[in-house]
């Protein structure tokens, strides 16, 4: 269809029902109740349209597949799109989550429909495009463009403190991408291209590579984010909507995690190693500290938000183990931890849209009246805790079990974050859950309806789903697993054998 | 077969757990029971099968995880201690499940707790079937989510809640050492199935490994690490905390879960790992040691204990110590056997006590009650064999393995074992004490429960008469078969387990090395040896019946007179209240700390809010704040951009 490809299919899609949706006239009422059900059928039609990607996906094979490429900018530098297995589950995820945020929002959205489903659109079109781009600049641009829609969306539609929280957003992430942003043009001044996957093959010199490794580093650190640039995380949940948090959870976070994967590690292979204790040591000072501050938490979005943070530090140790295991195991954290916490955030949403509170101190006793509401909000719990059986272990268990291989004090400290979790986790949910419901405010609370339940259940079956046969995912991160090991050892290899010569 | 064995109770969870609210109690009552007689009946088939005819087998059920090297398989391995366990898990849950639809018959969620009760079994049966650790973690985990919620099955009670995430939180503790310790065996390995691992210990037998900037004996270190774990799961001294506490939960679920099966899921795991532990003599020495203390300590909190369900509970603590004892020394079979005979007089006990809860209405202090004997007789004979069995009363089962154990221990060259043998010994006459002051302070007596003069209406159930009255018959018949188990377990499996035809029973499933004698030495140590047990049973009845018939004023003048023993002994050795210190307390300060002098004070004091209050100082005069900072924003990307495009066009003319 006039020459563009599935994947241009996909980053087009939700533009075409935002534009639906600014044309759209009438009462105030028709055109509220009509954003809505476009923006779902957009998402819904982007999501079997990624299915079919997904269809057409070989997933043994580690090249870039779906590939395409449109004159753009300049003439090196292009739309150039494409997906392996590293960026396929990602596009996926995405997808799928987004017609979730639209329902979510169905009746706690009342100011602005228009303009909410406007910008989730555009967001699902940047969010896509970040993990389709493979051209440096078209990633810059997704990357960088996918805030605006965030800001607005914290800013806009958000809780009371929302220009604090929107403002220290902007401050962190400017920082990051504006280094981000030389490095681009020191790699072009180098390579002379910005196509990613010509990128790959070429070879930056060691110290440039620290410098450019750094400047990322810079970026992605704080989207992961990293301690101790993650302040701006919790905040930026609380007062986010839920569908904000669900969005910013599920997706943003592991734009961070992807660029390591994607950038870091295959294109600055040298720096990567000689950084990979820096990583290590904020990776473990992440899991116990930010574990140690959810615990003390009295906000219930705050305390998800620190254990997302906590959850992250074991992707940036695995990514950095370059072992198979600490790899797949991060990008299977991610994943999952896209699916769980993405869950937890649902899971506030329905009872702050009920109480219009975020204090665990004003809930309890919740499963007297809610025992549907517990059952769900207890699996994805113990999903968050890491139990077998469920997504969160098998990213945890494969990532501690790469970081043993590469470094026994990380994988002690890091392992001590199951404890951790456990504390946490289930001193929240027994605070808001069990416990005798006393609270007056809260004696006629209604149990899930049926909207509700469209979705917390599919993503309940898939946590499980995937905790049992994860193979669906971790197949697909084998064969680039596989390939970028082999890449990197090679680098290394040469890297010392030039070092030996110099002697 | 044993797809059916493991797979009726997640059916049954299933169905009870999702459905229960249509089907009613009843129907959840009968098809979670049902479904575990069903596997009950079935394991003794592959039992016979297996531990006397040559049904060892595996069964592979579906892929799970597979990354590099790292290949896990959902398979059960099924041996002979496989096949122990199997009756042993089925057995007394299909009866605990009889049981609890009498004594949870007023409970309004019986198809919760029915529920929760097939959960914990399937992933109990998964523990014990694994053919690999990380399945055996699953179960492991499972037990532990099952654990925690049957701990917290009376939600509304701030005291189950507390002890439901302690017991979580404590496991977890241990689960962190058998995390690592499965990941050096991957590392030594490059395997973590069984049959990947255990044909090829002996090459690792010099091996070593650096670990936090020390060179290990590896086997030594990872055997020492996975017991990290069972000392978690079988509340073993210094992580024995959780389980005291966990007799929150409803006495049904004490019987099954922190007696008779998971609690001994330890246990299983060293017998499991038995070829590994063979060639680290360092952490056997360990497990002997800390197998003695358990015995020794929880006997010694055990004396002084007033709540009936806390005094078994200890009890089972000091017998878990036992096992682990008879484990260390290398007598594995031993070890499994008193798992085995203990789990039927400790269920039988269990179920006991909570017969004598349900005649009380309730009531779980000891102090409260006495001449319960006349009303009711069939409960206090049962929980006569029982005690009879746990003090090691000639011929029951108890005196055969918990014996066997002694023997062991004092044959062994093991160091600790010397330890351990006296520790042990000592722990036999606190045993046979502390079980006789149960009984006599229970049965007989003068009653001192309502309507006998010491009213205690808080803990009245609305019945206007407190006469206690006997069971339901669904609750005497789960304690007259355990009652036949006891008699008849010890003495119709002692050869099997580990006497004559040791060898034909485990084939193999059980490893000991060629320099472990143990199994010959224990039955050739000298007489005084063999007949301490003996000797200390009955000094220990002799005392209670002092102490609780013939001289009831004593214990009080004794506690009166050693006061500092005393509240040592019933404050447990202040063991929470030293945690509380070291642990929690620490943990929330920090964790307080971090949040608000951390992220509140030093990153964004100097970071985002330091540099922002100067921001807003300047954008406040430009625009309204709101919108400044997104077109501020999207201007400076497209600045980017456009910086990019310039560079490029520059570059471009060279």
């Amino acid at each position: 269809m006039f020459g563009l490809g599935l994947l241009s299919g996909l980053l087009i899609l939700p533009l075409v029902g935002a534009a639906i949706i600014l044309v759209v006239r009438g009462s105030e009422e028709a055109v509220r109740s009509n954003a809505r059900s476009v923006a779902l059928v957009t998402t819904l039609a982007t999501f079997v349209l990624s299915l079919v990607a997904w269809g057409r996906f070989d997933t043994a094979s580690a090249a870039f597949q779906l590939t395409e490429d449109h004159s753009w900018l300049t003439d090196s530098i292009r739309f150039r799109l494409g997906v392996d297995g590293f960026s396929m589950p990602f596009v996926l995820l995405t997808t799928f989550l987004m017609p979730f945020c639209i329902l979510a929002s169905w009746t706690s959205i009342e100011k602005r429909v228009k303009e909410y489903m406007v910008a989730f659109l555009v967001l699902e079109t940047t969010m896509i495009g970040v993990f389709v781009a493979q051209d440096l600049v078209l990633f810059y641009l997704f990357f960088e463009a996918g805030l605006i829609p965030m800001f607005l969306i914290i800013g806009i539609w958000g809780g009371k403190r929302r220009i604090y929280a929107s403002f220290k957003f902007f401050l962190y992430t400017l920082l990051g991408s504006v280094l981000m942003l030389i490095a681009i043009m020191a790699m072009y001044w180098d390579a002379g291209t910005t196509d990613i996957a010509a990128l790959l093959k070429h070879q930056f010199a060691p110290a440039m590579q620290t410098w450019l490794w750094l400047a990322f580093f810079a970026s992605f650190a704080v989207k992961m984010p990293m301690w101790p640039v993650h302040t701006w995380l919790p905040d930026a949940h609380v007062e986010a909507p839920t569908a904000g948090s669900v969005i910013l959870a599920g997706i943003l976070l592991k734009m961070g995690g992807y660029g390591f994967i994607r950038f870091s590690i295959p294109m600055f292979p040298e720096a990567s190693a000689y950084f990979a204790p820096l990583v290590f040591a904020l990776s473990v000072v992440a899991i116990i500290y930010t574990s140690l501050v959810a615990l003390m938490q009295e906000d219930i979005k705050k305390l998800i938000a620190y254990s997302s943070v906590a959850h992250m530090g074991f992707v940036t140790m695995g990514i950095f183990t370059m072992t198979t295991q600490g790899i797949q195991g991060a990008m299977f954290q991610m994943v999952s931890h896209g699916l769980v916490s993405g869950a937890l955030f649902l899971c506030v949403g329905v009872i702050y849209d009920r109480m219009h509170t975020r204090e665990i101190a004003a809930y309890g006793g919740l499963v007297e009246r809610m025992p549907r509401y517990a059952v769900l909000f207890m699996v994805f719990t113990m999903a968050n805790v890491g139990l077998p059986g469920t997504s969160g272990f098998i990213g945890e268990f494969l990532s501690l079990a790469g970081a043993f291989q590469a470094n026994t004090w990380v994988a002690v400290f890091a392992t001590s974050g199951v404890i951790f979790s456990a504390a946490y986790a289930l001193w929240l949910y027994r605070r808001v859950v069990f416990g005798k419901l006393e609270k007056e405010n809260l004696k006629t609370i209604p149990d899930l309806n049926a909207r509700e339940m469209v979705v917390l259940v599919p993503l309940m079956l898939l946590v499980i789903w995937y905790g049992v046969q994860p193979g669906a995912i971790l197949d697909v991160f084998a064969a680039p697993t596989a390939e970028l090991l082999k890449s990197t050892q090679a680098a290394l290899a040469t890297a010392k054998s030039v070092a030996l010569t110099l002697h | 077969m044993y797809h059916a064995i493991v797979f009726l109770p997640l059916a049954g969870f299933l169905i009870a757990g999702l459905a229960g609210r249509f089907i009613g109690a009843r129907a959840s009552e009968v098809i979670t029971t049902s479904g575990l007689f069903v596997s009950c009946a079935l394991s003794w088939i592959a039992f016979f099968d297996v531990a006397f005819g040559d049904g060892a087998t595996r069964v592979t059920v579906a892929n799970w995880i597979i990354s590099g090297d790292l290949a896990v398989d959902w398979a059960f391995r099924i041996d002979t201690l496989t096949a122990v366990m199997l009756i042993v898990v089925t057995t007394v849950s299909s009866l605990v499940h009889l049981y609890s639809i009498g004594y949870m018959h007023e409970d309004p969620s019986r198809p919760r707790f029915f529920a929760y009760l097939s959960l914990f079994t399937f992933a109990m049966l998964m523990l014990v079937t694994a053919d690999n650790l990380v399945q055996m973690f699953f179960g492991w985990e499972g037990v532990g989510l099952a654990s925690y919620l049957l701990i917290g099955f009376w939600y509304e009670k701030p005291s189950a809640n507390a002890a439901a995430i302690k017991a979580f939180v404590v496991n977890r503790v241990g689960d962190f050492g058998f995390l690592l310790g499965i990941f050096l065996l991957f590392v030594l390995f490059g395997a973590v199935t069984f049959d990947g691992i255990f044909p090829r210990v002996a090459e690792f037998n010099e091996a070593t490994f650096r670990f936090l900037g020390h060179e290990w004996h590896a086997l030594t270190l990872a055997c020492l690490l996975l017991f990290m774990g069972a000392m978690g799961k079988s509340a073993q001294f210094l992580l024995h905390t959780w389980l005291p506490d966990a007799m929150e939960g409803p006495t049904p679920v004490s019987a099954l879960i922190h007696a008779a099966t998971m609690v001994t899921a330890g246990v299983f795991m060293v017998a499991r790992m038995s070829p590994v532990f063979e060639y680290a003599p360092t952490a056997l020495s360990v497990v002997t040691v800390i197998g003695g203390i358990t015995a020794f300590f929880a006997a010694t909190v055990g004396l002084v204990q007033n709540d009936i369900k806390r005094v078994i509970a200890y009890s089972t603590c000091s017998q878990l110590g036992y096992m682990f004892v008879a484990l260390g020394v290398g007598a594995y079979g031993a070890g499994v056997f008193h798992l085995f005979t203990h789990a039927f007089f400790k269920a039988l006990l269990f179920l006991g006590a909570g017969s004598v809860i349900h005649a009380m209405h309730h009531e779980q202090d000891m102090r409260h009650m006495g001449g319960l004997r006349k009303h009711i007789p069939f409960t206090a004979a049962m929980m006569t064999i029982g005690t009879l069995a746990l003090t090691g009363f000639p011929f029951t089962a108890g005196y055969f393995s918990k014996d066997a154990i002694i023997e062991a221990a004092y044959a062994s060259h093991t160091p600790g074992a010397n330890f351990a043998f006296i520790a042990t010994v000592i722990a036999a006459l606190f045993t046979s004490f502390y079980s006789w002051r149960l009984y006599f302070l229970t049965f007989e007596g003068k009653p001192r429960w309502a309507g006998h003069g010491h009213g205690h209406d808080d803990h009245g159930h609305g019945h206007g008469d407190h006469t206690p009255h006997e069971s339901p018959l669904v609750m005497l018949i789960p304690l007259a078969v355990l009652a036949i188990g006891v008699v008849v377990a010890g003495f119709a499996f002692k050869e099997a387990f580990i006497g004559h035809d040791y060898d034909n029973f485990w084939k193999g499933a059980l490893f000991t090395g060629a320099n472990n004698h143990i199994l010959h030495e224990m039955h050739e140590v000298p007489g005084w040896v063999v007949a301490s047990p003996f000797v200390m049973m009955v000094l220990g009845f002799l005392i209670a019946l002092w102490f609780y018939v013939l001289n009831p004023r004593m214990p009080a003048a004794l506690a009166a007179q050693q006061p500092l023993l005393y509240r040592f002994l019933l404050n447990k050795w202040y063991f929470d209240e030293l945690y509380d210190f070291l642990f929690v307390r620490p943990a929330m300060w920090l964790g307080r700390v971090f949040w608000k002098k951390g992220d509140g004070w030093l990153i964004d004091g100097f970071g985002p809010d330091g540099v922002s209050a100067r921001v807003v100082d300047v954008t406040n005069r430009v625009v309204r704040l709101q919108t400044g900072y997104v077109f501020h924003y999207a201007f400076a990307m497209l600045v980017g951009v456009a910086a990019l495009v310039t560079w490029y066009l520059i570059g471009g003319t060279h």
